[in-house]
């Protein structure tokens, strides 16, 4: 999916009115097939840029357009099939914590298989191939029948990603895909996603902490307080530009090692309401 | 209080004052409300009233145990929970339908920014249709459906399931909405479809608690089929109104254990339902 930007910018919906947007005027052209990573410090609009593109924010100013059309003159419905088109993996993977692992890496593919079909897949699982395989290449196939709350924080990562495999999406958006990935794990699993976009001709999009992994991209974008610091193909991203890119934040540039991974998270107590 | 507490002003309560004002404000407002009730519960305790009080009480030992009447109060206490389940059944058709149009965890155009009108006006249409009718008493629709089909456990089932709709359909659009909605948005973000967001999201991060309620709820429902009952609704209420009217203590005392034991087991019908689901 080819995207352009034309100085769009972005605030966030809970924003209040006369605030900086977090993302200012921002122009950019990716070509279909294309791989991006964003890089910056916390709070300079990498997320605030992935959801624009998703069409999960509506620009504050500006123009968006996907294979030269604007999503936002589209009718709801309309809109709703494009979205069918994207695929947007947010930061925390969007797993409910009592289904199997099977169900939730089976609903990326809910925009192509009709409510019927859907439906059906709850009864007995549509493609547990398909399933199967987008695990495995996530060294993940022995967790198919585990419920999601008994993985650890990175599988769970990992289980969001592999939904990426499923999903009729021709522009993938991946947002902080490795935070609670090792180093080892994170490589994996960014060159699994990568080559899987290749072979597949999807566009991707991908914001990264660790700039040392960003820096394998064809294509670099640095972004700072909502600004386009620079767009550079990544083996040009210099130290030196990561220096000043992270300045007064270099302890996300040095602080290569990923957060602790968290553990499995326990199924919050039901307590009988009365109302 | 301590002494130097006291003495400096950095370490006292600062919220002390309006905990006090406004413990005062409910214990003033509480009066009329008493007064308006006519609360004299002294009535209780004068000695004519506790003789009377005490006579009644007194039938209820030994609770009657004859083998005829048992039979009768166990088949009575089947058709209370055939109310209650029939109802709260078809409550059901009534309330799922009516949650997915009114909850808003499932509203496409709210994904960017605020809901629509048109969409806001037709959810806002169901909640009103919701409130009309759980705002009608069970009672009440009993005592229309007794007149329109006759004495009978009918009457007792279309009542509750009115009601029961009504309520439902609203807590369940409540639980659904201050849920976790993070899987549900995803899921409408990439494309899909508001029912399947639902099956896929919305249903399975609030299955326990939508299954607790509604047990809760069918709990409520047999209790309620016994009050039904007094009105002419059938089951183990209509056989409990005419034991007190004879004045039978025995009679209404085993048939309240049935109740207590009906209850004990909703109870332990939602707690296995709960860990099964947990």
């Amino acid at each position: 999916m080819r995207i352009e930007l034309a100085r769009l910018s972005a605030r966030h919906p809970a924003a209040r009115h006369g605030t900086a947007p977090a993302l200012k005027p921002l122009s950019l052209t990716v070509a279909p097939g294309e791989q991006l990573a964003v890089i910056g410090p916390s709070g300079a609009g990498k997320t605030t840029l992935l959801h624009a593109l998703a069409c999960a924010l509506k620009p504050a100013a500006g123009q968006l357009l996907l294979d030269g059309a604007d999503p936002w003159t589209l009718p709801t419905a309309q809109l709703q099939r494009l979205r069918g088109r994207l695929f947007l993996a947010p930061q925390t993977p969007p797993l409910p914590p009592r289904q199997r692992v099977i169900t939730a890496i089976l609903a990326a593919r809910l925009p192509r298989l009709g409510l019927w079909r859907s439906l059906r897949s709850l009864v007995y699982p549509d493609d547990i191939g398909g399933a199967h395989q987008a695990l495995a290449s996530f060294d993940l196939a022995h967790k198919l029948w585990e419920r999601v709350d008994r993985l650890s924080g990175g599988e769970r990562q990992r289980v969001g990603l592999a939904r990426a495999l499923l999903s009729p999406g021709t522009l993938w958006l991946v947002d902080e895909p490795l935070s609670a990935l090792d180093p080892t794990r994170a490589r994996q699993a960014i060159d699994t996603v990568t080559q899987a976009a290749r072979e597949r001709g999807v566009t991707l999009v991908a914001s990264l902490h660790q700039v040392d992994v960003a820096t394998h991209f064809a294509r670099v974008i640095g972004l700072r307080e909502g600004e386009l610091a620079f767009d550079l193909p990544g083996t040009e991203v210099t130290r030196a530009r990561l220096a000043q890119l992270y300045s007064q934040h270099e302890h996300e540039l040095a602080g290569d090692t990923p957060p602790p991974e968290v553990g499995p998270l326990p199924a919050p107590a039901v307590t009988m309401v009365c109302r | 209080m301590s002494g130097a507490a006291l003495a400096s002003p950095a370490l006292r309560d600062p919220a002390w004052a309006a905990r006090v004002f406004w413990l005062g404000a409910a214990a003033v407002l509480l009066v009329p409300m008493l007064v308006a009730t006519e609360f004299t519960p002294w009535v209780l305790v004068e000695p004519d009233n506790l003789k009377v009080t005490l006579r009644f009480l007194g039938d209820f030992l030994p609770p009657k145990a004859d083998a005829e009447f048992l039979a009768m109060v166990v088949r009575e206490a089947w058709r209370t929970v055939a109310i209650a389940t029939a109802g709260v059944f078809l409550a059901l058709l009534i309330a799922v339908p009516l949650t997915l149009a009114s909850t808003a965890a499932l509203s496409v155009s709210s994904l960017s920014g605020r809901m629509h009108a048109l969409p806001f006006a037709v959810r806002q249409a169901v909640r009103w249709l919701l409130i009309v009718l759980r705002s009608v008493p069970e009672l009440v629709w009993a005592l229309v459906f007794v007149r329109v089909v006759g004495l009978g456990p009918t009457a007792g089932v279309l009542a509750i399931a009115l009601t029961y709709g009504g309520m439902l359909g609203k807590v369940y659009a409540e639980i659904l909405e201050s849920g976790e909605l993070h899987a549900t948005t995803s899921l409408l973000r990439n494309g899909s479809g508001r029912l399947q967001a639902f099956f896929y999201g919305l249903l399975p991060t609030n299955a326990p608690e939508l299954t607790s309620y509604t047990v809760y709820r069918w709990e409520c429902a047999i209790r309620s089929s016994a009050v039904l009952g007094f009105v002419g609704a059938g089951g183990l209420g209509q056989q409990m109104d005419m034991s007190m009217k004879m004045f039978n203590g025995a009679e209404v005392s085993t048939m309240l254990l049935a109740f207590v034991f009906l209850v004990w087991l909703a109870d332990l019908a939602s707690a296995a339902l709960r860990r099964a689901l947990g």
